[in-house]
């Protein structure tokens, strides 16, 4: 038993059908649990009123934004290294779905910006770099629709996936190494000594859970309906063949 | 590899090759900013090194399409890709060529259009310096988003699409460098971080876009 049978599309889909309930399940009770626990169960901040409720969506989507891609370099690095399609196809899979979360960040990070920093955008160097990384989303998006064959298209994108992480990097650590501009630091790591409150913390932890497991179910939805239309363009090629 | 370059050169110098029609088109940048932006001379001075930088990397953009297209087309590329000389370096070649013939005249026509834009005086040197520093970035950054779309028949704004985000920190550190050195700020911190870029995308890059040329060639 190794974990590269799932490569086996007929055991990925089976694997894959009997637990996309359950992850269904716990994304939408994390997820609903924490939304509700962080909207109506915590205080107003003394400062930031209830605006600082943003901070269920925005930090998750934030996260998820920028993990998706480093999930995308890892099925990249699978598929040139092994030519495993189901890894292939799952980077495939993931790409809208990351680009959604990066949508989300940004656009929570303006709503909430507008009233706290009295403007929707900065030219924060932090905001740059993850502004940068949604255009890599779209560029990557963009090959993969544009290149006809299905296995050329994956290979181009996995070396594009690959330069591309080190925007994923920057825009995930440039919150460690330019203090400068208007985005706030980490206030969420284990080992420092001033971070966000309990109070905060713990719905905002679900939160982060529900959106992980949110990226699972779409992702796993997603290859499943990818491993399916790359069937349905077989079968159909070979009824052209045989007719 | 300087076999390569040379008849890169060559072949851009000689009538067809599109050589100085980047440079035509920078001086048009230059020259339309001022009667879009109207020709107050605080507003221009101030927007001169940004204005500069954006119109150095639009001009680069411009021409790389000819960067492999032709020997894709003739089929050129196909015997370079079986030539003992490895992908990587034929790679690295015909950047560097594209660099000569596209970069190298901007840096040199940067000058007199930051007199045009009204760049302060301690702005010259270091927007030549920050141009010849960053500009071998552009033509590498992209030998590889052509390398990537190379396959396509109408590549052409896909590769803009993939080119421009990985050329922002290139133009935020150059035009970084220029701005502070035209103000007389302490811009060492910029230098080195466009260098830096410069010397990681030649480091790295030309093996990422020989992978892809070598997908496209399948």
């Amino acid at each position: 038993m190794s974990i590269w049978e799932y490569a086996n599309p007929k055991k990925f889909m089976e694997t894959s059908a009997r637990l996309l309930p359950w992850v269904t399940g716990f994304a939408m009770v994390s997820l609903l649990g924490g939304l509700f626990w962080g909207f109506f169960l915590t205080p107003d901040d003394f400062r930031q009123g209830s605006t600082v409720k943003i901070i269920y969506l925005h930090v998750p989507a934030a996260i998820m934004g920028t993990s998706a891609w480093f999930m995308m370099l890892v099925t990249s690095l699978i598929w040139l290294i092994r030519r495993h399609h189901v890894s292939a196809l799952a980077a495939k899979a993931a790409a809208p779905v990351g680009l959604t979360f990066t949508l989300i960040g940004l656009v929570t990070g303006a709503i909430w910006g507008q009233p706290m920093w009295g403007t929707w955008w900065a030219w924060d160097p932090r905001l740059t770099a993850f502004l940068i990384l949604g255009l890599f989303y779209l560029g990557y998006i963009a090959l993969w629709a544009a290149v006809d064959d299905p296995d050329t298209a994956a290979d181009l994108t996995s070396v594009l996936c690959i330069v591309g992480s080190v925007f994923a990097f920057l825009s995930r650590y440039a919150i460690l190494f330019w203090n400068q501009g208007l985005h706030q630091g980490a206030s969420l790591s284990l080992d420092a000594e001033e971070n966000v409150s309990d109070v905060y913390a713990w719905p905002l932890w679900t939160c982060i859970a529900g959106f992980l497991l949110l990226f699972v179910t779409l992702v796993l939805l997603r290859t499943r309906t990818e491993i399916r239309a790359r069937r349905m363009a077989a079968l159909l090629s070979r009824e052209r063949m045989a007719g | 590899m300087r076999a390569l370059f040379l008849r890169d050169l060559a072949l851009a110098i000689r009538a067809g090759g599109g050589f100085g029609l980047g440079l035509a088109f920078f001086l048009l940048v230059a020259v339309l900013m001022p009667l879009g932006v109207g020709p107050d001379q605080g507003v221009l001075g101030r927007i001169a090194p940004g204005v500069l930088w954006v119109g150095a990397l639009l001009a680069c953009l411009l021409s790389l399409d000819r960067l492999f297209a032709l020997d894709v087309e003739d089929g050129s590329l196909d015997l370079l890709a079986t030539a003992p000389l490895p992908l990587e370096g034929v790679v690295a070649a015909k950047a560097l060529a594209h660099w000569v013939v596209t970069g190298l005249p901007l840096v040199l026509a940067a000058p007199v259009l930051g007199l045009e834009l009204n760049l302060a005086p301690g702005g010259y040197a270091w927007l030549v310096v920050s141009l010849l520093v960053g500009t071998p970035a552009l033509s590498v950054i992209g030998a590889f988003g052509t390398a990537l779309t190379v396959g396509l028949k109408r590549g052409g704004l896909l590769m803009s699409l993939l080119v421009l985000p990985m050329y922002v920190p290139t133009l935020i550190f150059g035009a970084e460098v220029v701005r502070r050195g035209a103000a007389g700020l302490e811009f060492g911190g910029a230098l080195v971080f466009l260098a830096a870029i410069t010397l990681g995308a030649l480091a790295l890059l030309p093996f990422a876009a020989a992978a892809a040329i070598r997908v496209n060639l399948r």
